[in-house]
């Protein structure tokens, strides 16, 4: 009776929780996120809980079914479809079992119409409000923030995508890596797709270019994860105004101090080359006098520029303020920004050389830690460049 | 006070406001020179090589008429993007170019306003940079995608519908320099 009652309480308890959610996320279809999952979902059966598997696609992968056995598997559901009977994760099956931790193959699957839910990650959701853990695959192009960079990068665009908070949410990221030249052979063994699909799939999305520029997304997108929950680990303490004056992310962000004049557009260049490399977020900010709406050559200069930061995916900030070096500090606060980037300013004239050069009170202006770096002018003509 | 002491205080106040005056019509002056209009001349171009002989037409025009050379990278936005999305890939190529196009430049004291334009297709992306922005001239290179040029159909709509003068380079078959991402743009290294 004991006995019944402590595992009730239990049940009671687990119900109380959120389940932990882990996500193993690959760059490509065949990396091993399926296999993975299931290797850590038998561990954790070795180590006592109970585990079960709410959905798995063995994409006719042998190893991959092979590795399956052993674990129960909740029956999927059958349901029918304009005269097509398909195969689902059965939500309420799950549910009702309640397994510790449940094993839930592709968050990005868009489930048949008429179910609970439209989206897999959904159901997941519904799972780990019931207080039970989930183990979850997914590649990184299903991420609704890089379905538009992974389309341009390789040609190929995925329809299924989930929304970028869930990977957010989750308790836990692991990226299943595999160099471009492995995967490719592991596709020519057939350990991937089906014989007659490998030549197809060899010359449209596996190639070493896209599977490269893939495994790169894919890394910085769990780089950026990790950096996001530890700066909510390591919120400082202390006054908002000492919050605010701490630096913010550990991850580095560009900011290029633009102004609407063509010679910007190599300092936006110079600051997007280094963003990239920096593999950070790059904002470009005019400060501008209040009230003073730019007109004529300013306008199409201000209309060039932000179409540059779209080109680039960069950020267009325009921030009204009659000091630049204050206006630029609110932003770089408000921002995280660690670099910032400005032009290359012309020899000051008359009571302008009283004052400390711009680059100096920059740096005293922002929080400690944010560099100043100044793009050399390549000598450009231009003839209203102004002093600053 | 003496009328010495008022003397000083009165030139002091006059030189003073003499000295204003001045510094104002200088900086009204500095205003005026400039033109009223600046002159532009578009290269669009595509690809990652565009003509040397394009590229130096260009200047020399542009300098030889005090215009600012307007380079314009083409990028194609596959159909299955949004028209407006970022490019990163397209920048990287972009980049590169419009850089060594500059330090070009730069060398003939040439003023220069980058662009990078999308458009389903390099004709797309012309049309909106025509739509876009106001020029004279149209300096581009033929010969197709080769040497960063516009194929014939694309070239007989530019006729037709630039809403200005336009300059067709076709190279010459021993003419095989090209200004590339490396700047140098060596014989036939593109």
């Amino acid at each position: 009776m004991y006995a019944a009652q402590a595992a009730a309480d239990s049940e009671a308890a687990r119900a109380s929780r959120r389940g932990h959610h882990k996500v193993f996320i690959g760059m490509a279809a065949g990396v091993g996120k399926t296999y993975r999952m299931l290797q850590e979902g038998h561990a954790e059966e070795d180590a006592g809980r109970d585990v079960a598997i709410g959905y798995m696609e063995p994409h006719k992968r042998p190893e991959t079914t092979a590795l399956a056995e052993g674990l129960e598997t909740i029956p999927r559901r059958r349901v029918t479809y304009r005269d097509t009977e398909l195969e689902e994760m059965d939500l309420p099956g799950v549910l009702a079992r309640a397994p510790e931790l449940a094993l839930i193959d592709e968050l990005a699957h868009t489930n048949v119409a008429g179910l609970e839910h439209e989206k897999r990650y959904e159901d997941v959701r519904d799972v780990l409000a019931a207080g039970i853990d989930v183990f979850s695959t997914v590649n990184v192009q299903h991420l609704e923030s890089l379905n538009d960079q992974v389309a341009e990068l390789t040609g190929t665009r995925v329809r299924e995508t989930i929304p970028d908070a869930v990977l957010g949410e989750a308790d836990e990221v692991v990226l299943i890596d595999l160099t471009p030249e492995a995967l490719i052979a592991r596709l020519r063994a057939g350990k991937i797709y089906p014989g007659e699909n490998i030549e197809a799939a060899l010359n449209n999305f596996f190639t070493v270019e896209n599977l490269l520029a893939l495994r790169e997304v894919a890394l910085r997108q769990v780089a950026q994860e990790v950096e996001a929950k530890r700066l909510v680990v390591e919120e400082p303490l202390g006054t908002r105004e000492e919050r605010v004056e701490a630096p913010r992310a550990v991850g580095e962000r560009v900011l290029a101090l633009v102004r609407p004049q063509p010679s910007s557009q190599r300092l936006v260049r110079r600051a997007w080359r280094s963003a990239q490399r920096l593999g950070s977020d790059l904002d470009l900010l005019w400060v501008r006098p209040p009230g003073r709406e730019p007109d004529g050559e300013e306008a199409r200069h201000v209309s060039a520029l932000r179409q540059l930061a779209s080109v680039l995916g960069a950020n267009f900030l325009v921030e009204e303020n009659d000091d630049l070096v204050k206006g630029a500090a609110a932003v770089a606060r408000e921002r995280g920004t660690t670099y910032i980037m400005i032009g290359e300013s012309l020899p000051r004239r008359g009571f302008a050389r009283l004052r400390e050069p711009l680059p100096q009170r920059l740096m005293e202006a922002t929080p400690p830690g944010v560099d100043v770096r100044i793009v050399a002018h390549r000598g450009l003509k231009e003839p209203d460049r102004d002093e600053r | 006070m003496s009328v010495e002491r008022v003397l000083i205080l009165v030139a002091l106040v006059l030189g003073l406001a003499v000295g204003y005056l001045i510094a104002r019509s200088r900086r009204h002056g500095r205003r005026s020179d400039r033109p009223e209009e600046i002159h532009r001349i578009l290269l669009p171009f595509t690809g990652t090589a565009i003509s040397r002989r394009a590229v130096d037409a260009a200047l020399r025009l542009a300098r030889a008429e005090g215009a600012v050379l307007m380079p314009a990278y083409l990028a194609e936005v596959p159909k299955q993007l949004p028209l407006e999305c970022a490019i990163p890939a397209e920048a990287a190529k972009a980049m590169p170019m419009l850089e060594a196009i500059e330090q070009r430049a730069a060398a003939q004291d040439v003023a220069v306003d980058s662009r990078i334009e999308r458009g389903r297709s390099y004709r797309h992306a012309l049309k909106r940079l025509l739509e876009d922005e106001e020029f004279e001239r149209v300096i581009v290179p033929a010969g197709g995608d080769q040497g960063g040029g516009l194929s014939g159909d694309d070239l007989v709509w530019l006729l037709e519908k630039a809403p200005a003068e336009v300059m067709i380079l076709r190279p010459g078959p021993e003419d095989t320099r090209f200004v590339t991402a490396n700047g140098n743009g060596g014989r036939g290294s593109r």
